[in-house]
């Protein structure tokens, strides 16, 4: 169990490496679907199979197959944003220095905490998981599916194909009901 | 086995969490911005496992499926904003975008 929870967390801190490093865009994704699959080993390896199994379903078979459609939808080039002062160290010191102060801090949180819990792999079920969210935690489910209806409506408005034979200028016309 | 001390499971969801920012912070293209917030939804998502199973309580277990449908809603509307985009401005730079007032 230890072996597992070090080695997958290994996995998927080189895998987001990876994605935040990488210059092609199918590569960054797929570098993110071995994290989000290595995060999901560290969740079995802690004893929660159910958020495992949903890392896997939802996270990396559902949603970043959406972002794999997209790519491949607005068929990327790997240079996109290969600018060269990208390279230039004064691009990213600054940005991995303050990343690098919120680690620091955040580990000496954790470390000076003093909360000696160990975790032992006792199993939580789904049927434990269920009786929680449909119990107390009602209100909370029937928010999420108000939330996830917004999502809906917004990526269906936004989303939509504009018509390809008019310029962006002359966009705004009358474009209520034109979608073909 | 005295199983796994919980202090190294936040920090694991520490360490991805900072690399979703700095990525964040990193990167121009809208593409990886949205991927940098995945991942620190997800590192978010392992800090309430992490909480979860060290108490032994469902709680955190429940949080963490709200948080995969915040990140499902997140990431079909950048999408679709980010098609948007591209459908504009032939290009995935958010420094593009910076110029709209109002």
């Amino acid at each position: 169990m230890e072996l597992a929870f070090y080695l997958s967390g290994l996995v998927a801190v080189l895998a987001t490496v990876g994605v935040i490093t990488g210059t092609s865009p199918v590569h960054s994704v797929v570098y993110l679907i071995v994290s989000l699959i290595a995060v999901a080993l560290v969740f079995f390896a802690l004893g929660a199979p159910f958020a495992g199994a949903l890392e896997i379903i939802i996270y990396a078979g559902a949603i970043m197959v959406l972002f794999v459609f997209v790519v491949m939808m607005l068929n990327l080039r790997a240079d996109e944003e290969r600018s060269p002062l990208w390279r230039q160290p004064i691009y990213w010191v600054g940005p991995s220095l303050l990343a690098l102060a919120l680690l620091a801090a955040l580990v000496a949180l954790i470390a000076s905490g003093g909360v000696e819990k160990a975790i032992d792999g006792e199993l939580i079920t789904a049927r434990g998981i269920g009786l929680t969210l449909f119990g107390p935690w009602l209100m909370v489910v029937e928010l999420s599916a108000l939330l996830l209806l917004a999502a809906l409506v917004t990526a269906s408005h936004v989303g939509r194909r504009n018509d390809p034979g008019h310029s962006p200028a002359s966009r705004h016309a009358p474009d209520r009901g034109d979608t073909p | 086995m005295n199983g796994i001390p919980m202090e190294h499971g936040l920090m694991l969801a520490a360490i991805l969490f900072t690399l979703g920012l700095a990525g964040l912070m990193l990167r121009r293209s809208m593409l990886f911005v949205l991927m940098s917030l995945e991942i620190m939804l997800n590192a978010t998502g392992l800090a309430f496992i992490v909480g979860s199973t060290a108490w032994n309580q469902p709680d955190g277990q429940a949080m963490f499926l709200l948080v995969i449908t915040l990140a499902a809603a997140e990431a079909s509307v950048g999408l679709a904003l980010m098609i948007q985009l591209y459908q504009r401005f032939h290009s995935l730079k958010l420094d593009n975008v910076s110029r709209m007032r109002g």
